[in-house]
């Protein structure tokens, strides 16, 4: 389904600027320097089109199709993520965006198409090789290794530990002073998500948005090039949703691109570079933050096409001279099965 | 009372018997597949046949050294594990349990076939291999031995003193690796094995490293069985052992080092002091015989360790050892 063409230069010019006080309010970057968002600027004069390339993708996926029996849960043509922004995946439910990120690091092998990160191909990597290049991802229902303690969760995210190998796990001399560094890089980003108190508590006993705050700093131990956060607000409260919107926007400002899903349009408009819009597998619409309110083809996802306008008289008794002929075709189905059914059994 | 001062010698003795050692082996196995990784092995008392048969075939049959005989059976359990392992790792923790329990089956019932007996001897089994073990001895194995109110033959001692410091060396390298960034991962893999992948970590290749140890740990368990009865016999190797090794590890504490070691030592002695306490008590008429005949005891000391089990799980659910706040983060 091709969107709406969308606004080009100078119109996407303007909507930038209007962003941009958004991101100094931000409360982590307000101690800092001011953001340089280059990402932002670098998509200042990309057009408002679905596939369009972007002038510097991390990722970029082709043709990627996924069909769970006759349903086609994923169908990209092409989409390209640009490197150091964020970009919000937006859609309503079932729209397909789980199953992508599920594609894009390995979780779920699609029917058809390639992706590739940084010119790599991804294909037919696993979840694990996929981390390794530096996509980390977390995930919607929140994946906290309860009966780990908060430290050994983070330990857990960093990358290369030659104590992980099972012969070399057995003389400590060869893992102790990497484990020393990596504990150390653990405590500053626990204190950095305000989490250091509770290092020694299980997982397990910490609430919802700790959880969420855990798993975000987790991905970060494994020091990504990309992060890819499933809903990373869903039932957090709105002080923590703040406190988490600051860490996000922190990871751009290392130069991490971001890619997450989020239902809340004030979220993405706060912090998104890019919105990529799905619904029903496809992607209806992309653009700057300020585009996708006004586009009409994600309007008509949310909503249902012509939502707004009155039904006239004809329509209204179109509509329901066809429900009614569905529901009869509908009865007569269900007694045709049911005499086939006995005609079966030998009744 | 000297009675029972006499069961509890026996128990005593069973406490530190190589039946102890046989489940303490196959519970550190499982407590490494189960208690760490999470994986649900339901046969691991084939790791322990082929262990026992190891031995048995390489040095009755082929004549080999008794020490080749051990690492023929080492290398049997880790074949199994692989053939195991291989197709069910990639899926859900069920098949592994399902592919399991039917290998432990199967493979005890092709080892007593008919056409299996000139090899394992069908359902007599083979003999006669632990001459060259116990001839190392450094006492004097024909002799019987008093300690501590029982005794022991001479080669029964032996058997148990290597038996035990097996035990302790293989209790050893599990807390090794435990409190290594490779116990993390497998610790982690039991929690959540996506979380785990996301984070780099190829969780196929430690599940597969945990299932051949814990399969290694197994194989010595029937070895320790088949040099303490003097002989290898399929229908010794029946997978309710794999069922008494589970719960002599709840009763110790799944995912604690020394769990499995005193829960097996505990429930020989709780079988055994059930077993001749229950028996003197009805020789003396204290219990009556028209309600309980000796010849019940045998299974009632079962009940009475199954009741025991279940005090256990209402009352202290993390075991002996067990860490109560590590099991109540399961409960929510």
């Amino acid at each position: 389904m091709p969107a709406d063409p969308a606004p080009h230069g100078a119109h996407a010019a303007r909507s930038d600027e209007a962003t941009i006080p958004a991101g100094a309010a931000a409360p982590a970057g307000a101690t800092r320097a001011r953001p340089t968002r280059v990402a932002q600027a670098a998509l200042r004069d990309v057009p408002w089109e679905v596939g369009v390339a972007k002038p510097d993708p991390a990722i970029v996926v082709d043709h990627v199709t996924r069909t769970f029996g006759g349903l086609t849960a994923v169908s990209v043509d092409h989409l390209e993520i640009q490197r150091g922004g964020i970009t919000g995946l937006i859609g309503p439910n079932g729209a397909g965006k789980t199953t992508l990120f599920n594609l894009l690091t390995g979780f779920d092998q699609p029917n058809t198409g390639t992706w590739s990160f940084n010119g790599r191909d991804l294909g037919k990597l696993s979840p694990h090789q996929v981390a390794r290049l530096g996509v980390v991802r977390t995930f919607q229902l929140t994946k906290a290794l309860s009966r780990l303690t908060v430290l050994q969760n983070m330990l857990l995210g960093a990358q290369g530990q030659s104590g992980e190998s099972f012969l070399r796990a057995l003389v400590p001399g060869t893992w102790k002073a990497q484990e020393k560094a990596n504990t150390e890089r653990a405590m500053d980003l626990l204190r950095r998500f305000k989490l250091d108190a509770k290092k020694d508590d299980f997982a397990g006993s910490l609430s919802g948005g700790q959880r969420k705050l855990l798993e975000m700093a987790r991905a970060l131990m494994s020091e990504p090039q990309v992060v890819m956060l499933d809903e990373p607000m869903a039932g957090v409260n709105p002080a923590l949703t703040q406190s988490l919107l600051g860490h996000v926007k922190d990871l751009r400002e290392e130069g991490m691109t971001v890619i997450f899903v989020e239902h809340d349009m004030d979220v993405v408009r706060d912090i998104s570079d890019w919105v990529v819009v799905m619904a029903a597998g496809k992607v209806i619409a992309e653009g700057a933050p300020d585009s996708i309110s006004q586009n009409k083809a994600v309007v008509d996802a949310y909503l249902g096409a012509h939502h707004d306008a009155p039904l006239s008289e004809e329509e209204e008794d179109r509509f329901l001279a066809e429900d009614q002929a569905a529901e009869r075709a509908r009865r007569e189905d269900v007694i045709s099965s049911d005499r086939g059914r006995k005609r079966r059994t030998g009744r | 009372m000297a009675d029972l001062l006499n069961a509890f010698a026996i128990a005593g003795k069973a406490f530190f018997g190589f039946q102890a050692i046989f489940f303490a082996l196959l519970a550190i196995g499982i407590n490494v597949h189960f208690g760490y990784t999470g994986l649900l092995n339901f046969g691991q008392i084939a790791f322990a046949m082929l262990g026992g048969f190891g031995i048995a075939i390489s040095v009755s049959l082929w004549g080999l050294p008794f020490w080749v005989g051990v690492i023929v059976g080492v290398l049997a359990s880790v074949v199994l594990a692989l053939l195991l392992g291989l197709p069910t790792l990639r899926l859900r923790a069920d098949y592994l349990a399902i592919v399991t329990i039917a290998t432990a089956e199967g493979l005890r019932l092709v080892f007593r076939s008919v056409s299996a007996t000139p090899v394992t001897g069908g359902t007599r089994g083979l003999s006669a291999f632990n001459r060259d073990f116990i001839a190392l001895a450094p006492w004097d194995t024909g002799r019987r031995y008093d300690l501590i109110g029982t005794t022991w033959s001479g080669s029964e001692l032996w058997v148990v003193t290597i038996g035990w410091i097996l035990v302790a060396l293989c209790s050893l390298l599990v807390w090794a690796l435990m409190r290594s960034p490779w116990g993390r991962v497998v610790k982690a893999i039991r929690e959540d094995e996506d979380a785990v992948r996301s984070l780099g970590k190829n969780v196929y290749a430690y599940k597969m490293q945990a299932l051949v140890l814990g399969g290694v740990f197994g194989a010595f368990g029937g070895m320790v069985y088949a040099v303490g009865t003097g002989s290898a016999i399929p229908d010794q190797y029946q997978n309710a052992n794999t069922f008494l090794a589970y719960a002599a590890l709840i009763l110790g504490g799944a995912a604690r080092v020394l769990g499995p070691v005193i829960g097996s030592m505990l429930l020989l002695f709780i079988l055994q002091f059930a077993d001749t306490g229950l028996r003197s008590l009805i020789a003396n008429g204290v219990i009556p015989a028209e309600l309980l005949s000796s010849t019940d005891v045998a299974q009632l000391r079962y009940v009475l360790v199954g009741i025991g089990l279940m005090l256990l799980l209402v009352f202290r659910p993390q075991g002996i050892f067990g860490d109560r706040r590590e099991v109540m983060l399961d409960a929510r």
